[in-house]
């Protein structure tokens, strides 16, 4: 009996180190990538291939590339629009998918969460061909237009989220302060549910920036983001001065996700579902 | 609550009419067009005729599509696999560490999932094309010690290791290296719901399953895993469907050619102009991966009844 313990105990042993070696294994798998990416961005050589010294060369013409600067703003004018319409138009749905039972709502829902489900490619292409059949000159208007359609869905369940947990009897008891309702919302409500709204609007602003398929097909002359930028500079062959777009990028979205690690210390968002 | 009184409606009405307005016209209303549009024929300069013909879904049934279709299949179910196995014992390693490790390797675990999806694959084709990290250890460090090697110790064996070094690996543009960038891509959205569902886990019940003698296979099979199975069937999900419609990996780690649907329904678009052709494949793209999914969720909560 002893021996089975001690063996057993053996065994337990072993099996947390394997799994404590199968967890470094899958972080180094997760970061090796880019790690190699950003110390390539810094190599001399043109091909990636070798490592032949320092420079800082490919950062320089990264910023002196004007088109770059052009799909960055383009990029930052599509996510902040669509971010901040999709939040309010995302956050009054939520609220009333919580708060109300109403003919249709099954319906709605299933409408609400399929953008989430379906591949990009297949909402890329429904978009594409709504608006070469309604003759909608194709351009950042139309992107915006994608990218609140997909983007409304993320910040509804993300604030649904934050909603389920709402705790009812705070709003009644502004309501026996004699607070009316609208100050009972802006008062009570709005603040309680602000992680909420805004954990979904920063996961609709990376989404909205990251996006490269439902904007490459929604897009027209002229209004080329960093992602389709970045495509094309992949596909016309590998430069170093992608690396160095891409660790400039990564830092970017570093900071994001410190960013959301603050707005989940005020008071638990929804983002840790998504 | 049922909305009661005129107002109630009214702030009902308010709260969903600009959602319901959007995505009625941007989502419903071009869905309905595609599966409009995928019973027509393409007119003579790319244009639509409005037809209804089932000509569209019969090409599908072409060999060439529906061995891509096949092959988009096998990638995707692979991808998961590979996820779920790897994925798994990850979220079981961050969800056993002492909780304040968790927070932080949970935040590592963000930060590449947070960094654009381009770049992340762009990664993999630095380290995979054949002028790539690891053609050139392959074909320069690797083949150099075979030839020193060959020279110090004249032996047959190095013959076959020479000539393989010598040059690079056919890793560019195969369906490994798509399902690495795949796996690369979305494992951490299996990671995630397997957390979630492992940290929620109350562990007493596998000392209480030793209690009864089970041992750590037993307990495992009937306990751990059917508790968390909705975490392994959500994270399966989330794999699954990109994976099925992916574009931009196979685009970018797949080579020239056409190797998944996502590729044929972009070239209908993009360079064939055949809008009915590609609304056909892109509405059979999302009846597979519905059902799919349906299957799933259903095989799922099968298990966790048992």
């Amino acid at each position: 009996m002893k021996s089975t313990r001690i063996k057993k105990k053996r065994q337990g042993r072993w099996l947390d180190r394997l799994l404590t070696a199968h967890g470094i294994a899958g972080y180094l798998f997760l970061y090796l990538p880019i790690v190699i990416l950003v110390i390539f961005s810094f190599n001399t050589s043109k091909y990636a291939g070798a490592w032949r010294g320092f420079t800082l060369d490919w950062y320089k013409t990264l910023f002196a590339n004007r088109s770059i600067g052009a799909a960055l703003k383009n990029s930052l004018i599509v996510a902040g629009g669509s971010t901040l319409i999709a939040t309010i138009f995302g956050t009054l749905a939520a609220l009333a998918m919580e708060r109300y039972d109403f003919r249709g709502k099954l319906a709605f829902d299933s409408v609400l969460y399929l953008p989430i489900i379906i591949p990009d490619i297949a909402m890329a292409v429904m978009l594409l061909l709504f608006f070469i059949l309604a003759h909608l000159q194709l351009g950042l208007t139309t992107i915006v237009i994608s990218h609140i359609a997909f983007n409304i869905s993320f910040v509804a369940v993300v604030v649904r989220a934050r909603l389920a947990f709402f705790d009812v009897t705070l709003e009644e008891a502004a309501r026996d302060l004699y607070a009316d309702e609208w100050q009972t919302f802006r008062r009570v409500t709005l603040p309680l549910i602000m992680p909420g709204i805004l954990g979904g609007a920063l996961l609709a602003f990376t989404l909205s920036i990251d996006d490269f398929v439902i904007t490459f097909f929604t897009a027209g002359p002229g209004s080329t983001t960093l992602p389709l930028r970045i495509y094309s500079m992949v596909k016309l062959g590998v430069t170093p001065e992608i690396n160095a777009l891409s660790s400039m990028m990564l830092l970017f979205s570093m900071a994001l996700v410190f960013l959301s690690i603050m707005l989940q210390k005020g008071g638990g968002s929804g983002i840790e579902i998504v | 609550m049922l909305p009661r009184s005129r107002r109630e409606t009214t702030r009902l009405l308010f709260l969903i009419s600009p959602s319901l307005f959007w995505l009625t016209l941007f989502f419903v209303l071009p869905l309905l067009l595609v599966f409009a549009i995928s019973f027509g024929q393409r007119g003579t300069y790319g244009g639509v005729r409005w037809n209804l013909t089932l000509e569209n879904y019969g090409r599908f049934l072409d060999p060439l599509y529906l061995r891509i279709f096949g092959r988009t299949i096998v990638i995707a179910l692979t991808t998961t696999l590979i996820c779920l196995l790897a994925g798994y014992p990850l979220a079981y390693f961050i969800a056993t560490r002492p909780a304040r490790w968790r927070n932080s390797l949970l935040l590592l675990l963000m930060i590449p999932f947070w960094t654009n999806f381009l770049i992340r694959t762009y990664a993999w084709l630095l380290i995979l094309r054949d002028h790539g990290l690891i053609n050139t250890l392959w074909t320069g460090v690797l083949h150099n010690f075979m030839l020193w090697a060959a020279a110090a110790v004249p032996l047959p064996l190095w013959d076959p290791l020479v000539s393989a070094t010598a040059s690079p690996l056919p890793l560019f543009g195969s369906n490994l290296a798509i399902i690495i960038g795949l796996v690369y891509g979305w494992l951490p959205d299996m990671v995630l719901p397997c957390y979630a569902a492992i940290e929620r886990f109350d562990f007493s019940l596998v000392e209480a399953a030793q209690d009864l003698y089970a041992n750590r296979r037993k307990t495992f099979l009937r306990v751990i895993l059917p508790l968390t199975m909705p975490g392994i069937v959500a994270g399966s999900i989330l794999v699954f469907i990109p994976s099925l419609g992916a574009y931009v990996t196979p685009d970018l780690l797949g080579g020239a050619k056409s190797v998944m649907i996502g590729n044929v329904i972009y070239s209908q678009f993009m360079s064939a102009r055949d809008y009915p052709f590609g609304s056909a494949i892109s509405l059979v793209l999302m009846a597979v991966m519905l059902i799919g999914t349906l299957l799933y969720f259903r095989l799922g909560t099968e298990n966790e009844v048992n």
